[in-house]
């Protein structure tokens, strides 16, 4: 019969259509604007409404999500901003689109290098969210930010100051990175010791 | 529309004196003016590149830029207010941007999504590629991101609102009785290399000077 | 067809003087004299059955002096393939014998060698530029040729570190913009050259007559370069009779983002994220397509089970691919948007996963010489699970009946633009496309690459040769898709998922590699010429979306200019592996 096929593909579109009513009345109320909602919706059992209602909710990005670098500095304790960046040239040689410009920092007495920055930028509009640079800094001094709502009115060249965020914050969005890193880092600590240990004594 | 939103558009949200009483009305057009654009942004159905793909997503069902008032894609740049520059701009393709975006009527908006857009991007380096569409056109906005996630796009929209809501009928540029209505900017053209018009006596000279003789002392 | 022994036949002494090994440390084949170029060609195909000519691609061996087109040949029945070389003097004008005439599917290609290396193919039915515009100056893969915003020859460069004060290239580079002139250019003497007017001398001539006493115009129909049909930044130039097509020409290059320029600048690990931007749907495969090649010249394994999760996330991504393919489709048809955004549904809950594993949603950057970044973890893991037990394989199902069976959609497509067999390998068709013609060649299964082999899964194919097939091939390869994951979900072993140390200094040695994969749209492969230096000497990307487009025209005209865009949709285009 002509006209089967149509009917059969509307019946999907109506099942669709019910399933949003039914799925709404199944979590009255909790649907929108909850984490549960939001987790069931990106779930893969959703049905109906699919939608986020970016801004009011948002969607978590997971740990791994990558946006744009950033810098890590440790806060010490009168407030002062340690960088953990030792200026060793790294992620600008790993970054693909080579937008990472950096300024070996020099000690103004001897004029040797310092193992710290003098100045460094990063081209937000080069950046390719790569990651490469975070990946393979040895000093897990420069990470990927979950930052995603960084629209401006003007080019963004980010400097040294834009970039620095403390450690806390990295330990806020990627908690399980940073627990792995800090168990990794306590164990080289460790061993350092040990084997300075029986030198020493 | 929610309640809030209704409040905001009536009230111009501070003491009025009685002798500005003609500066109130010009305040209050101006939040139904810029209530009215801000709330039926028509971005122009125009993709150039991967970023193009992310804004489709913000279009589909899980973003759904129609909360914003800005589902209509218009494929016609006549019927749009905004042009999104989704993806890396190509020399190439500069002429028919330039083009789309003359044949828009003002009010026009131009927002340039992702890194390609902005500022070159990763392929800014390549021989086809133009260092970021302000060079050329005005843009309103900049999201930075390679791709901007759906999320992120959107985020760069409202920032656009948000610019939309400074504006005041009485200096917008559409209306300021200069006969200027739209910035019509030159088509640049495809020579050996892409030629702007409004840079041809730089161009010009410039070619001219490296085609001077080397200095005498190089020959010897 | 009875396979002869090719490995040991000595095509040195069947072809004396004119053919020798390319005995170059790392390479291998044959280096062909151009003028037996022709008939080596066809000895290869008839005599040999290398029927199909899946790459051809310029490489200039600026030290040498030498100007070279590679050509990889494979069989549609399987098995290993066959790569000649040809070369010639680097002296323009470099003159090569034109393939099109043994394997049509030659001609885009070889246009595209001419545009970037200024080889001429003679007798090239149509040689003009591709990518860049007709005008353009200069050859831009020459070795020797510079762009505007040439930093340094190599990356990393050298300005970024120690000392690397932030500038702007525009601001270094002569004209203060990305823009080249000759010294001594002047753009107001300068007279445009319409850059069309090849474009249109190419096309059959337009005429008018009289016709029962009415006089009649054939019509030149401009479809994009911003067309909401074309899929991106595509164009199509079109001269119809009335609403059929008569005759049809591609343009592209509106997004030619230099690729492979700057792929030979990178090192070899900068190239990874670029290949995201290929295809840009499905990142995943192109990881793979280009790791493979250089797991090729490194000459090392991969680790086990990053063997496995690179086949659970090359199949997740065909899966979405098809989904959009079929959403965008049926747009394309006129459905609007309903089956788009079910489409996009699947695709946002696919591309979570590849989000929380990878860290993008498309600029997945997942791979890695060896193995893959990041293992699975174990939310991740179970989000596949859910997916492909019980999800997919129900919205697929949910798909065939929105659509299948609809009348309009079956009245549209059904024996709409028909593309035989013999028309589909000549025109070097892959993926899809070809599966659809009646040619069962995957290859997955042609030539198996990971651990393809240890899946039981079949290749999907279709004989009508039609639109209809088109489509109902897609659903068929995500089911089968949906089959392999099962497997691998299961099989998914534990242990090491790189089998080398991360390092972004990567020793490759001297030598060439051909990595093909079956993407999702098609054969995806990437040439990769390496001298032993930290990038590649040459890095070409073959990709399906490009080739595929060889065969529009012949699909094309006797049709409607409406089905045009259907035919477009069906081929499943992405403009940025298109233009690169
Ligand atoms: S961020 Fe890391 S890799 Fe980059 S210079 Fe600093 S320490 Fe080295
Ligand atoms: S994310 Fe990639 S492109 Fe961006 S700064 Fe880091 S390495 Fe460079
Ligand atoms: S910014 Fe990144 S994602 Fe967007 S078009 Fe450019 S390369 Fe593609």
């Amino acid at each position: 019969m002509n006209g089967k096929g149509i009917l059969k593909g509307m019946g999907v579109t109506l099942q669709r259509f019910v399933d949003t009513y039914l799925d709404d009345i199944r979590w009255w109320g909790k649907r929108y604007y909850t984490p549960e909602g939001i987790a069931h919706r990106s779930s893969t059992n959703t049905k109906g409404i699919f939608t986020i209602q970016y801004p009011e909710e948002k969607l978590p990005v997971p740990e791994e999500f990558r946006y744009k670098p950033f810098l890590l500095y440790e806060e010490g304790e009168k407030g002062e901003k340690n960088i953990r960046c030792t200026s060793c040239g790294i992620c600008a040689k790993a970054c693909p689109t080579q937008c990472i410009w950096i300024v070996r920092g020099t000690d103004p007495a001897t004029g040797r290098p310092v193992p710290q920055p003098a100045g460094f930028w990063i081209d937000a509009d080069i950046c390719m969210s790569c990651g490469f640079c975070a990946e393979f800094c040895p000093f897990d001094a420069i990470k990927m930010d979950h930052n995603y709502e960084v629209a401006s009115y003007t080019r963004n060249l980010m400097d040294i100051d834009e970039l620095m965020k403390p450690v806390s914050y990295y330990a806020g969005i990627r908690p399980l990175n940073y627990a792995r890193e800090e168990e990794a880092r306590k164990a080289k600590e460790a061993a350092k010791a040990a084997k300075a240990a029986p030198a020493a004594g | 529309m929610k309640d809030e939103d209704l409040r905001d558009l009536n009230l111009p949200g501070y003491e009025i004196p009685p002798e500005l009483a003609g500066q109130l009305a010009i305040t209050t057009l101006d939040r139904v003016y810029n209530f009215g654009r801000r709330s039926s942004i028509w971005p122009m159905m125009f993709g150039l590149a991967c970023c193009a793909i992310e804004m489709i997503c913000a279009q589909a069902g899980r973003y759904d830029m129609a909360r914003f008032g800005m589902e209509v894609m218009r494929p016609s740049p006549r019927q749009s207010d905004v042009m999104i520059v989704a993806g890396t701009v190509t020399k190439k393709m500069m002429p028919a941007i330039v083009r789309l975006y003359n044949q828009m009527a003002e009010p026009k908006y131009v927002v340039a999504m992702g890194a390609c857009a902005s500022g070159g991007g990763p392929f800014k380096e390549g021989y086809n590629v133009v260092a970021g569409i302000d060079k050329y056109l005005p843009v309103d906005v900049y999201i930075p991101g390679c791709p901007p996630t759906p999320q992120a796009l959107v985020a760069g929209m409202i920032k656009l609102q948000e610019k939309i809501d400074k504006q005041s009928i009485k200096h917008v540029r559409w209306y300021d009785g200069k006969k200027e209505d739209s910035v019509a900017v030159a088509i640049p053209y495809l020579g050996p290399d892409l030629i702007d018009p409004r840079r041809i006596p730089e161009i010009k000279a410039k070619s001219m000077e490296l085609a001077q003789p080397p200095a005498p002392a190089a020959e010897a | 067809m009875a396979t002869p022994a090719t490995e040991t036949l000595d095509l040195a002494v069947k072809f004396p003087g004119a053919v020798r090994a390319d005995t170059r440390p790392g390479f291998s084949g044959w280096v062909v004299a151009p003028e037996k170029l022709l008939e080596f060609a066809a000895f290869v195909r008839d005599e040999l059955g290398y029927d199909y000519l899946v790459n051809l691609c310029g490489v200039d061996n600026l030290p040498e002096g030498q100007m070279e087109v590679v050509y990889n040949v494979y069989k549609t029945t399987g098995g290993p393939g066959l790569i000649f070389k040809t070369q010639a003097a680097r002296v323009d004008p470099i003159e090569i014998p034109s393939l099109v005439s043994i394997w049509p599917g030659a001609e885009l290609q070889e246009r595209e060698a001419w545009d970037m290396y200024g080889i001429r193919f003679s007798d090239h039915p149509d040689l003009r530029r591709i990518l860049m515009w007709e005008g353009f100056a200069g050859f831009p893969l020459r070795k020797d040729w510079k762009e505007a915003f040439h930093d340094e020859e190599i990356k990393p460069y050298k300005s970024r570190w120690p000392d690397g004060k932030h500038t702007y290239a525009e601001k270094r580079s002569a004209y203060g913009d990305n823009i080249n002139f000759e010294p001594g250019f002047d753009p107001e003497k300068w007279v445009p050259t319409d850059p069309e007017e090849a474009l249109y001398a190419a096309l059959k001539k337009y005429k008018s007559e009289e016709k029962d006493g009415i006089k009649t115009d054939h019509i030149i129909v401009n479809m994009g370069p911003q067309h909401p049909s074309t899929h991106g930044v595509f164009r199509a130039v079109v001269i119809l009779d009335g609403e059929t097509v008569l005759s049809l020409k591609p343009v592209m290059g509106y997004l030619h983002r230099n690729h492979e320029k700057i792929g030979e600048r990178n090192t070899f690990l900068h190239n990874m994220p670029y290949t995201d931007r290929l295809d840009y749907f499905n990142s995943m495969t192109n990881n793979w397509g280009y790791s493979m090649a250089v797991e090729k010249l490194m000459g090392i394994q991969v680790a086990e089970r990053a063997e496995y999760i690179r086949v659970i996330m090359s199949e997740l991504s065909r899966i979405q691919n098809h989904m959009i393919l079929i959403g965008m489709l049926l747009n394309d048809l006129g459905a609007y948007f309903t089956p788009a955004l079910y489409a996009f549904e699947e695709r946002e809950l696919i591309l979570d996963i590849f989000e929380a594993v990878s860290g993008s949603r498309m600029m997945c950057n997942y791979f890695r010489f060896g193995g893959v970044v990041r293992d699975i973890d174990e939310t991740s893991l179970r989000k596949i699970k859910d997916l492909v037990f019980d999800r997919l394989p129900r919205k697929i199902e949910e798909f065939d009946r929105l659509l299948t069976e609809n009348e309009i959609i079956v009245s549209r497509l059904k024996g709409q633009a028909i593309l035989t067999s013999e028309d589909a390998i000549a025109y070097s068709m892959s993926g899809p496309m070809l599966r659809a013609a009646g040619v069962p060649y995957d290859i997955r299964r042609a030539d198996p690459y990971g651990v393809y082999d240890r899946f039981d899964f079949d290749v999907a194919v279709r004989h009508n040769c039609d639109m209809m097939d088109r489509y109902l091939i897609r659903l068929d390869e995500m089911h089968q898709s949906v089959r392999i994951l099962e497997q691998a979900v299961r099989q998914l072993p534990e242990g090491p998922i790189s089998s080398q140390k991360p390092s972004y200094q990567i020793k490759v040695p001297a030598g060439e590699a051909y990595g093909r994969v079956e993407g999702p749209k098609g054969e995806l492969g990437f040439y990769v010429v390496s001298n032993g230096k930290a990038n590649p000497w040459r890095y070409h990307v073959r990709t399906p979306s490009f080739v595929n487009l060889t065969a529009l025209e012949k699909m094309c005209v006797g049709t409607k200019i409406a089905d045009f865009v259907a035919i477009l949709g069906s081929i499943d285009i992405v403009l940025g592996e298109l233009d690169r």
